[in-house]
């Protein structure tokens, strides 16, 4: 056995018992760690597991027809007709219209942090930003119902809605009447929650990038937003996609704030002013009644629901991975 | 230590008429702070037109900072400012009301590191140039081909301008950097310790390239390293604890300096 230099005041027999004792201890380490990391994967595999079963019986019922049919009625007789499209078409409106508006601000407050700030009002803004992030989602869900939603519905649509009204296509988006209960004002609410995640994430990752990689481009003339443009945004694509895709995870997934104001309607309009549901809030509202194949159907929507969700980080991973090789790294 | 009495003499400054050269930058009576504490102390020196002046001196000693009004770069940070003045060709850097943009296309600037900035090695020249001028595609492969000429580049990249600049090696990426200043068609070169991360084959090209960059633009270099010093400039000051202790021909500062500072840093036995 060798032993460095360094430790030539112990005999190599203390050496060697010393470093028996530490074997045992190094292998059970190693089994903890590697234990631990299994746990992930076995809840995982169990998840999916368990809701492939328990969705079974809608499956088989429904078949591939549960993806394209509209009509959701647990109570027809003899049997019922369930559909996921509503709150498949909602999840994906409300997420894409709350990426619309909070990607956009959430990268315009991390810029004006790290580039634009007084140091004076740095930590202040930084720390409202976080608290942001830690306010329940059921505070959302009520501040978006009595006070966001009735300023909406009564100020901010009817405007819209005048405005569009003969622009074709618009006219169809934003069609009336206004209502608490809307796709948008859930759209809204949903914003503002991933917001944090986004300005929190671009922030960090800002700040990531080298000092003097900025000065040399400020050095060569540029204004504050060609360097942002330029150097700091393509420097930090990596991070802030990640931030975003974070941020729609979260925005599909999200249950109680959009249940409370998104009006738990099955219909599909191509108006964003009117009601719609989400899967989430139909699990969340529906499950407490339901039993037999309506159950199995709303395990299906959670089944459809951690697709979607996969699907979009494994987008996510390629785009990254794809921007990666252009950039030649 | 010795003794640390130090004055800055102005006879030893080389505006007399020994060198009938023209001054391009002038700095006088130049104070910096960083917030309260006081960087630099009445620096009074001239950049010639078309010499290489270094600048040498212990860490801390203000090198960087006087290198750094030259192009403003301190106004990035709030909490530092300079007083005095600086003069480029007589108009004063240190007016507020200068744009800083012209001012940094007039005085560019490489740095310590290499800093390609995340896109191809064309895009990493074109870059620039698109920021002034409105070119033609021809003309901007024209002008990219030029300044990587320049650099003493072009041959190592011709065939991969399209690859993204991260891929080179240190030393290219630092001659990189270099092309992207030239290509701007600066008037006044800035360089600060280019060459302290680069091994000595990939050191040796950068000061040849420095060498040639005189003839056409007035350079400032600070380095740590005594014999680059000696081996690429003209003009050297030595700077100590936020003072110009000397400033002259190199020749003359490394073989008889007045300053009894100098000449203990140079010989090693302080700094």
């Amino acid at each position: 056995m060798s032993v460095p230099a360094t430790t030539d005041r112990t005999t190599p027999l203390d050496r060697a018992r010393a470093l028996a004792a530490f074997k045992l201890g190094d292998r059970t380490f190693y089994w903890l760690t590697r234990l631990s990391a299994l746990i992930v994967l076995c809840l995982l595999g169990g998840i999916i597991i368990s809701l492939i079963i328990g969705a079974w019986p809608a499956i088989k019922t429904f078949g591939l027809d549960f993806l394209v049919t509209r009509r959701w009625a647990p109570q027809l007789s003899p049997s019922p007709v369930l559909g996921a499209l509503g709150p498949l078409y909602g999840t994906v409106v409300t997420s894409l219209i709350a990426m619309l508006i909070a990607v956009p601000v959430g990268i315009g407050i991390a810029i004006f942090l790290t580039e634009f700030c007084p140091p004076m009002l740095r930590r202040p803004v930084g720390v409202a930003i976080e608290l942001l992030a830690g306010i329940p989602s059921i505070i959302y869900g009520m501040w978006g119902f009595f006070v966001l939603a009735p300023f909406m519905t009564e100020h901010f649509m009817p405007a819209v809605i005048a405005t569009f009204a003969h622009v074709p296509v618009l006219n169809v988006i934003f069609a009336g009447p206004p209502s608490y209960l809307s796709l948008f004002n859930a759209a809204l609410v949903l914003a503002i929650m991933i917001l944090p995640f986004i300005t929190a994430i671009s922030r960090d990752v800002f700040q990531t990038v080298p000092p003097m990689l900025k000065e040399s481009a400020y050095g060569l003339g540029c204004t504050t937003w060609e360097v942002v443009k330029n150097v700091v945004i393509p420097f930090t694509r990596a991070g802030v996609i990640g931030g975003i895709m974070l941020a729609l995870g979260r925005a599909l997934g999200e249950t109680m704030a959009v249940t409370f104001i998104i009006g738990n309607s099955f219909q599909i309009s191509g108006s964003i002013f009117s009601p719609g549901t989400t899967i989430s809030a139909a699990i969340a509202s529906e499950f407490a009644e339901a039993s037999g194949v309506h159950m199995s159907a709303l395990i299906l929507l959670g089944l459809l629901l951690f697709v979607l969700t996969f699907f979009v980080l494994a987008a996510a991973r390629l785009m990254l991975a794809r921007l990666q090789r252009q950039q030649g790294k | 230590m010795t003794d640390l009495q130090i004055k800055t003499d102005m006879s030893s400054t080389p505006t007399s008429a020994a060198h009938a050269r023209e001054d391009k930058l002038i700095v006088r009576n130049l104070d910096f702070f960083y917030g309260e504490s006081k960087a630099l102390k009445n620096i009074n020196l001239a950049l010639a037109t078309n010499t290489v002046t270094s600048f040498i001196g212990p860490s801390g000693c203000g090198k960087s900072t006087l290198l750094r009004i030259l192009n403003r770069m301190y106004d990035l940070y709030p909490g530092q400012r300079a007083e005095g003045e600086v003069l480029l060709d007589g108009q004063n850097l240190l007016d507020p009301k200068l744009d800083l943009n012209l001012l940094r296309a007039r005085v560019g600037m490489v740095f310590q590191k290499p800093t390609p900035f995340p896109m191809t090695i064309y895009e990493n020249i074109a870059f620039g140039i698109k920021l002034y001028e409105n070119l033609s595609k021809s003309e901007l492969d024209g002008r990219v081909e030029h300044a990587l000429r320049g650099a003493a580049l072009w041959n190592e990249v011709k065939d991969k301008l399209n690859a993204s600049g991260l891929s080179l090696s240190g030393g290219q990426q630092q001659r990189l950097c270099i092309a992207r200043t030239v290509a701007i068609q600066p008037e006044v070169i800035l360089f600060d310790e280019p060459c302290s991360a680069l091994d000595p084959i990939s050191t040796a090209k950068v000061e040849e390239l420095i060498d040639e960059l005189k003839e056409k633009y007035t350079i400032a270099i600070v380095t740590h390293n005594m014999q680059q010093a000696a081996r690429v400039s003209e003009f050297t000051a030595f700077m100590y604890l936020g003072e110009l202790v000397e400033f002259g021909p190199t020749t003359r500062l490394f073989t008889a300096p007045e300053k009894r500072q100098t000449q203990d840093y140079i010989t090693g036995r302080f700094g």
